[in-house]
């Protein structure tokens, strides 16, 4: 069961990012939106925890990004940006999602 | 007239994901006609609302950055940015807006609203105000 998470809080200001990367198993998928994209900015604190799980895949929404001014060349190397498109796709391509709101 | 007070606005959210962030410019703005002596604070997760290139078409929602370098017109001059939260999130100052004011003590030159200041710094400039507003 190939199981795709979101996470729209961000990980300085609440647990979500946390408890959702403790639940997540090797082979799923993390989708970061709102603000929860914080968490893929290069240098931060919240960094080691993706560099911490190599057998998950993370994904990033673009437009979020954009929007609060968090350029693609700062994010994490490895994290994919998406737009809604992708986000989508993400969805018809993995059996189940999860909301850490 | 009353007796000029020293106001702190604390800003400790992110902007987009609550609307703390844009609550929180409207009462700056608002409170600015009142002439007293105002600070703003940005920490924790509060110095997102800075970042620079925010560009919000594809979400749809209204971009209110450039409204922050409006700040020096309506007299707020001490814009203090918190040291440790920058750090923590992976920023520097070159990632935030270029705030200025004009100083009308030094012929109207142009100075830089933002100080970057440490959590203790920060401290005890919290502990000098007369109001702190927090959003």
């Amino acid at each position: 069961m190939a199981m795709l998470h979101t996470v729209n809080k961000s990980p300085f200001e609440r647990n979500s990012f946390d408890s959702c990367l403790s639940h997540a198993k090797d082979g799923s998928s993390v989708l970061l939106i709102e603000d929860g994209i914080y968490a893929v900015i290069k240098g931060s604190q919240a960094m080691s925890r993706i560099l911490d799980a190599p057998g998950v895949s993370f994904y990033v929404l673009g437009p979020d990004l954009q929007a609060r001014g968090i350029s693609q060349d700062h994010v994490i190397d490895g994290v994919t940006v998406v737009d809604y498109g992708g986000f989508v796709d993400l969805v018809t391509r993995h059996d189940s999602v999860q909301s850490w709101l | 007239m009353a007796e000029i007070k020293k106001f702190l606005y604390v800003n400790r959210k992110a902007p987009y994901g609550t609307v703390y962030a844009l609550e929180s410019l409207e009462v700056v703005l608002i409170g600015a006609a009142f002439d007293q002596d105002v600070s703003l604070a940005f920490l924790d997760d509060g110095v997102f609302q800075l970042a620079k290139g925010q560009k919000t078409t594809a979400i749809g929602m209204k971009n209110f950055s450039p409204t922050y370098s409006a700040l020096g017109d309506y007299e707020v001059k001490k814009i203090y940015v918190e040291k440790e939260s920058l750090e923590q999130r992976g920023l520097t100052t070159d990632n935030l807006l270029h705030l200025t004011y004009e100083d009308e003590d030094e012929d109207y030159a142009e100075k830089d609203s933002i100080q970057l200041v440490s959590r203790a710094e920060l401290a005890d400039i919290m502990d000098q105000q007369d109001v702190v507003m927090s959003f």
